[in-house]
């Protein structure tokens, strides 16, 4: 039985995996007790809780438990690595580095540096959405504090050379931070290789709950930071707040069943996206954004030529994707992402984002590669530009009336 | 997006969807918008010996109330003569569907549509 409409959204958030609500719900009633209290049992079965999760966490990713830092998100963990290592390290220099394709979270947060006076280089990326080590390269200067780098690329899903930008880092003495909200269950990610200061992580991309994430601050050698907030000293003094026992539970079971399971759900997946893929890519005119090698097998980016973006969301309401639309129509913002690649905004084409996860089924995707098919058929019957394609026509040679 | 009920009929149910060919002498194309905007209409109307419209077809590449617009406007020319056509009003076609104020510009195009369609048919049949 099919529930509509089918998610194919799991790059936006997934689902609790029902294992991990189990292992959540004992922290909210009977061991109810603040992690902080020293003095009675509600607090020391608290505190043992979110040691173990921390070791969960840890693990999944093979650093120490002492390196992990709870926070309430990627967002936070963005925040707090960005300006606290900008801030912290200011005396050394005011330049700082990321990439035009990284998430808000970080563009923002580089945004408000600017504000204070740093300086910042956006890099642009290939056509096919990875940085070009040369470049980044030839952005470094003398006075580069810091440099962040999105491991997996929300919108199109392409895995950044992260080992490669770590070594030319430490090389340097600069602090490295990576967003890995897209990438914890998908990609290995092995701390004691890869040579990255700080990383940040988040539960609810992963079958975890909403409102928590952490950060990864490495130990040897040390990254040094300034606090975003304060108030009771916890986790070291890096992030005061009581600390949300339930929701690190529920992301420290999250993160075991994904260090567990990975390796055979991400075969699934990758069955699932080859097969998708294979299906829409009978229709004419579509081409895939983003590397397919360099890439998780979760997210497929997808551009159908000659349909615009609002009216095929409305065809396709029966399953729920996200758009990275790259047209200019009044209530859709084009994705910076897909402008990034250099795509073509004058061939008019819409983009869909299909990410695939843990409860995906092969007769839901069957399902969806049968209603693209119907779908993107009716809109370009309805389509002049279609009409003027199949005649022959070059559309960049039109003449467009302009209003 | 909360579209009205009128918009989302003739977007599931487009009414004359189609092409007549360009080089008939009776036939008036019309083509306004640009891929760039995010909005391409094609009307074509076809008239009968007395001026009046006999037929009409129309593409579209835009959202869902550019399709519900154009798709409108088809049956309305009809039966109508050309210079009664050129009468209607986006204002008329935004009422009619309850566009939104960010979907005025549908509206706007498909008046454009008809005007473009009717200067065509009368340049063919100047002098």
């Amino acid at each position: 039985m099919l529930k509509f409409p089918i998610y194919l959204d799991y790059s936006a958030t997934t689902p609790v995996d029902p294992r991990v609500a189990q292992a959540m719900i004992p922290w909210l009633t009977e061991h109810f007790g603040n992690p902080a209290s020293r003095s009675h049992a509600y607090g020391w079965e608290a505190e043992k809780a979110v040691e173990d999760a921390r070791e969960q966490v840890a693990a999944l990713v093979n650093a120490d438990p002492k390196e992990i830092v709870w926070t309430s998100g990627a967002t936070e963990s963005n925040n707090l690595a960005i300006k606290g290592a900008a801030q912290f390290y200011k005396g050394k220099g005011k330049h700082i580095i990321t990439v035009k394709t990284e998430h808000k979270a970080v563009l923002d947060t580089f945004r408000e540096l600017e504000r204070q006076g740093f300086e910042a280089t956006y890099l642009d990326v290939q056509e096919n959405g990875l940085i070009d080590l040369a470049a980044f390269k030839d952005a470094l200067r003398p006075d580069t504090i810091l440099v962040s780098v999105m491991f997996v690329n929300n919108e199109i899903g392409v895995i950044q050379p992260i080992a490669e930008i770590g070594e030319i880092c430490r090389e340097k003495g600069i602090t490295f931070h990576v967003d890995a909200a897209q990438a914890t269950g998908k990609v290995e990610i092995d701390l004691q290789k890869l040579k990255v200061d700080l990383m940040s992580f988040s539960a609810h991309k992963t079958y975890g709950p909403k409102g928590i994430g952490a950060l990864y601050v490495r130990r040897k050698p040390r990254a040094r930071l300034e606090a975003q907030m304060h108030g009771g000293g916890h986790e070291r003094g890096l992030r005061s707040g009581t600390l949300a026992t339930h929701q690190i539970v529920g992301m420290g079971e999250a993160f075991r069943i994904a260090r567990e399971e990975m390796a055979v759900e991400n075969e699934r997946v990758r069955m699932l996206r080859d097969r998708l893929l294979k299906g829409l890519q009978d229709i004419e005119a579509t081409y895939v954004n983003g590397d397919l090698e360099q890439r998780v097998p979760h997210n497929l980016n997808i551009s159908f030529a000659y349909v615009e973006g609002e009216s095929m969301i409305m065809a396709v309401k029966d399953i729920a994707v996200s758009s990275g639309s790259a047209c200019t129509s009044a209530s859709l913002e084009p994705s910076y992402v897909l402008r990034a690649l250099g795509r073509n905004d004058e061939l008019a084409h819409s983009s869909i984002r299909f990410s695939i996860g843990r409860f995906t089924t092969e007769e839901e995707i069957d399902y969806t590669i049968d209603l693209m098919h119907k779908k993107i058929g009716k809109l370009r019957e309805l389509s002049p530009l279609w009409e003027m394609v199949q005649e022959g026509v070059d559309l960049n040679t039109v003449q467009w009336a302009a209003h | 997006m909360a579209y009205s009920e009128k918009v989302l009929d003739h977007y599931e149910n487009p009414r004359n969807v189609g092409a007549f060919s360009k080089d008939d002498d009776g036939v008036g194309t019309g083509m306004v918008g640009a891929p760039a905007c995010g909005d391409v209409m094609k009307l074509q109307i076809k008239v009968g010996k007395d001026g009046v419209i006999e037929d009409a077809k129309f593409k579209t590449y835009g959202c869902g109330s550019a399709i519900a617009s154009s798709s409108l406007v088809t049956e309305w020319v009809k039966g109508k003569t050309v210079e009664q056509a050129l009468e209607i009003k986006n204002t008329q076609i935004a009422e009619e569907l309850a566009l939104p104020p960010v979907k005025i510009h549908c509206s706007i195009l498909a008046e454009d549509a008809i005007k473009a369609a009717v200067a065509d048919y009368k340049k063919k049949h100047e002098g």
